[in-house]
């Protein structure tokens, strides 16, 4: 006799609305990403040939900052759960599919934040 | 239990390469492209925050014909991925499902992302000028 019941049984087995976190947050991301690119493309035209005066001019405005500090935070995490994709499609090996996703998580993490570090390095620091 | 080996779908050799099936492929193929090419976006940045110096060896390395080559590259792919990303934000909502409108709105996909590619490459020019 079933001696559990029926709320119990499910919980844990069905997505309790998490099972779609990851399409959701590639498409918030990429929803972001749309004026983002477009603004990084339209800033990067004058940013060709700059020196690095002009260049930490640009960084240093408080709107280009804020924009380049969003345009990377949205960019990397877009792109780390794209290539989670991937990886889960076409790497089959359980151990090698596990060790790809957490090198590709650790360094997409690391080199965002770093991106980070740099902007506020080019605006704050001297 | 002896099973005879078939052949499973998709057997892509088999497969007429159509624009749909094409398009889909290269939206992931850009977007892997594009996770490294994150990569450039890093080295520039971390070039201008350690200085002057690193930071015009970067801006040389852009400007130069190989890095020029590269960069013209990653914007098509970045134009393809992102009308081609706005074709699937569109699908999410349920438009353009019908295969008349699946074939025509991938043709205006690859028409946007090679004119807002070349119009971006020829931007920097005018600023400058020489054109």
């Amino acid at each position: 006799m079933e001696m559990r019941s029926s709320l119990r049984r499910v919980q844990g087995l069905g997505s309790a609305k998490e099972g779609v976190g990851h399409w959701w947050a590639e498409r918030l991301t990429s929803m972001a990403l749309v004026p983002l690119v477009l603004w990084f493309m339209a800033s990067a035209v004058f940013l060709v040939g700059a020196n690095h005066a002009a260049f930490k001019a640009w960084v240093g405005s408080f709107g280009n900052g804020l924009m380049l500090v969003l345009f990377i935070i949205a960019l990397f995490h877009h792109a780390q759960l794209g290539l989670q994709v991937v990886i889960e499609d076409y790497v089959h090996g359980e151990t090698a599919k596990m060790a790809l996703l957490i090198a590709v998580k650790f360094a997409f993490f690391f080199i965002g934040a770093g991106s980070v570090s740099a902007v506020l390095h080019l605006a704050f620091g001297n | 239990m002896s099973t005879r080996s078939r052949p499973r779908s998709p057997h892509l050799q088999i497969y007429r390469p159509q624009i749909t099936s094409i398009l889909s492929i290269a939206h992931r193929l850009t977007g892997v492209v594009l996770a490294a090419a994150a990569l450039l976006l890093t080295y520039w940045l971390a070039s201008a925050a350690y200085g002057p110096e690193s930071f015009a060896r970067a801006q040389a390395f852009f400007g130069h014909w190989f890095g020029r080559l590269i960069l013209f590259g990653v914007t098509f792919f970045l134009f393809y991925h992102l009308c081609n990303g706005i074709r699937h934000l569109l699908w999410d909502i349920g438009w353009g499902f019908e295969l008349p409108r699946l074939r025509s709105s991938g043709v205006v996909v690859v028409v946007a992302s090679t004119v807002l590619t070349v119009l971006i490459w020829f931007a920097p020019y005018i600023v400058a000028g020489k054109l």
